[in-house]
């Protein structure tokens, strides 16, 4: 109960914030761009499509839920860099301290307000690729997969943004600390394929650790319309740790 | 003292600190501090800057573990059920724990939902929060729109909506105007009379204004611990100055119940009196009939302030002596 409290009261602070609203406007811009330079981009080359391989979901979610999850990647951190700094700062952190709430309630609450506000800007991305649902046949299960997918990505940089933010006082620190690591954990994915020579002339596939930890690599299935409990669990992992990890670290605060 | 008034004193016991200690890195804020706060006492908490006041206060609210020793609130140990414990505290920090982009009626209903005020109690808890401190007013106001002083009550208010036995409050008069402190001590005057309170400040004048019973802290530890009431009786007739027109010899005036006369300039006399005596009235009297031109008695209490001076300012060694008394 308590958390749902956190959580309503995280997202009322998030929309009465001029920020939401301006990254709410800006995503949306953005990806309306994007939307319409592919519909357009489909109409100069109907060709595209005689290939019975390829449809219009594919090349709509590709490109437009490919680039929502770096635009997301960069946007998140903007929105938890004031989650338990900007509290802490101004000593509002004391009131849920004093009261008769669980640091675990806390951190969850917080998660939860900000899952309540992605997926509202989940949604508004969401009406560009269904919008075309009257003038076109869509891969409905594939556009689901889709969105799926990118509510778990932005929940997981959410996570960590709520971890790093639990670490220091300055909310700009927290957002550009957050910014780095996300980053570098697209930027491992890149790793991937990269093999070193071992003994007896194999080669070592050294890079497919970063390609686990990567989490675009897991996101690109979801892309694809496939769903693999691996990728689902490596999400709902990363989240769980970074949750606990805010935990621990408010706790070990008040010793 | 018998089993039932023994079961009542424990009952009344709202706050129980045993042996607090809290230890930064290398630095001891607070030093074995020992404190118990019954009901209905309103109990002012003085020290100098850096006493250890808010860190004491923060223990006792539950946002910081002490690194040793044990709170108990109403009875219940607050590390051991910190739920239970903190459903019985109001905790006002130093700075108040407002969203400044909330309004105050926004604001006061989630904090009344996390102290766990049920739904259909909520509205009149916020009403009555709102009474008491002054906020009727302003409920659709913007909190960061508002003068420090109303935030400061918004901070109170959070501090009393769910109704709380204690209510701790820290320095809740720093950075107001002379009107609104007046205000804010009525208004903690009004709430001692339904519940208890704790309060730091280091202003001297203000615990005085408020309290019924005086903890000075210094240097993490508490050096004194009276009631009001008790400091008033014992500080009755600490020293007697008499001043005489005619002077005599100082023994002269060693009439009974004095225990030393010292002659300071001019037929001024200042007197020591025995533990528990009060010589004004023998002095006075003996004094007209040797016809000395009595010009001038009066008592000389210490004051609060001279306590506090003194316990703060002086070496350990005194310090210790001094709590001594106190106890």
């Amino acid at each position: 109960m308590n958390t749902l409290f956190i959580a309503q009261h995280e997202l009322r602070r998030i929309f009465v914030s001029p920020l939401a609203w301006a990254i709410l406007a800006v995503i949306q811009l953005m990806l309306g761009v994007v939307f319409l330079l592919t519909i357009v981009d489909l109409m100069s080359n109907p060709g595209i499509l005689m290939d019975e391989t390829v449809g219009v979901t594919e090349i709509v979610t590709g490109s437009l839920f490919g680039f929502g999850s770096l635009l997301f990647l960069l946007v998140v951190p903007l929105l938890t860099m004031r989650m338990f700094s900007e509290e802490r700062k101004s000593g509002s952190l004391d009131l849920y301290l004093s009261a008769p709430i669980s640091l675990t309630e806390l951190v969850f609450g917080k998660f939860l307000g900000l899952l309540g506000f992605l997926v509202v800007m989940l949604a508004l991305a969401s009406i560009m690729p269904w919008s075309l649902l009257p003038a076109s046949p869509l891969d409905t299960g594939r556009l689901f997969s889709g969105m799926l997918g990118l509510l778990l990505m932005m929940a997981a940089f959410g996570a960590a943004g709520i971890f790093i933010s639990s670490l220091t006082e300055q909310p700009v620190i927290a957002a550009v600390v957050s910014l780095v690591v996300l980053l570098l954990l697209w930027l491992v994915g890149f790793f991937k394929d990269w093999t070193m020579p071992w003994f007896g002339g194999q080669e070592l596939a050294a890079g497919k650790p970063f390609g686990y930890l990567s989490m675009t690599n897991h996101f690109d299935s979801f892309l694809l319309g496939l769903f693999d409990t691996a990728d689902l669990i490596y999400y709902l992992l990363f989240i769980a740790v970074f949750l606990a990890l805010t935990i621990q670290r408010l706790d070990m605060e008040r010793h | 003292m018998t089993q039932h008034a023994t079961d009542h004193a424990s009952k009344d016991l709202l706050i129980k600190a045993d042996g607090l200690h809290k230890r930064y890195g290398g630095h001891l804020a607070v030093n074995d501090l020992n404190l118990e706060l019954r009901k209905g006492e309103i109990l002012g908490l003085l020290g100098p800057n850096g006493a250890g006041k808010s860190t004491t206060l923060r223990m006792l609210s539950g946002c910081l573990a002490p690194t040793s020793g044990r709170v108990q609130i109403n009875g219940i140990d607050i590390s051991e059920n910190a739920k239970a414990a903190k459903q019985a505290i109001g905790y006002l920090p130093e700075r108040p724990p407002v969203y400044h982009e909330l309004s105050v009626d926004e604001y006061l209903t989630f904090c009344a939902k996390v102290h766990g005020v049920a739904r259909y109690e909520r509205a009149s808890a916020l009403l009555s929060a709102k009474r008491d401190c002054g906020l009727e007013h302003v409920g659709h106001r913007i909190i960061g729109n508002l003068s420090k002083g109303y935030q400061q009550r918004v901070g109170i208010a959070q501090a009393i909506i769910h109704r709380p036995e204690v209510i701790i409050l820290d320095e809740p008069t720093v950075g107001l105007d002379p009107i609104q402190i007046r205000e804010i001590r009525k208004l903690i005057k009004d709430l001692g009379e339904h519940h208890t309170v704790i309060l730091s400040s280091h202003i001297l004048s203000e615990i005085q204004a408020t309290c019924s019973r005086v903890v000075i802290i210094n240097n993490g530890h508490i050096v004194f611990s009276e009631t009001l009431a008790a400091l008033a009786a014992t500080a009755m007739a600490e020293r007697i100055l008499v001043a005489l027109r005619h002077a005599p010899a100082p023994d002269a005036l060693k009439v009974e119940g004095v225990e030393n006369v010292t002659h300071m300039a001019d037929g001024r006399f200042r007197i020591d009196p025995a533990p528990g005596a009060d010589p004004r009235e023998a002095i006075a009297s003996k004094a007209v009939a040797e016809g000395w031109g009595l010009v001038e008695l009066a008592s000389e209490r210490k004051t609060l302030e001279e306590i506090f001076v003194e316990l703060t300012t002086s070496d350990n060694n005194s310090n210790t002596t001094a709590s001594k008394e106190a106890a």
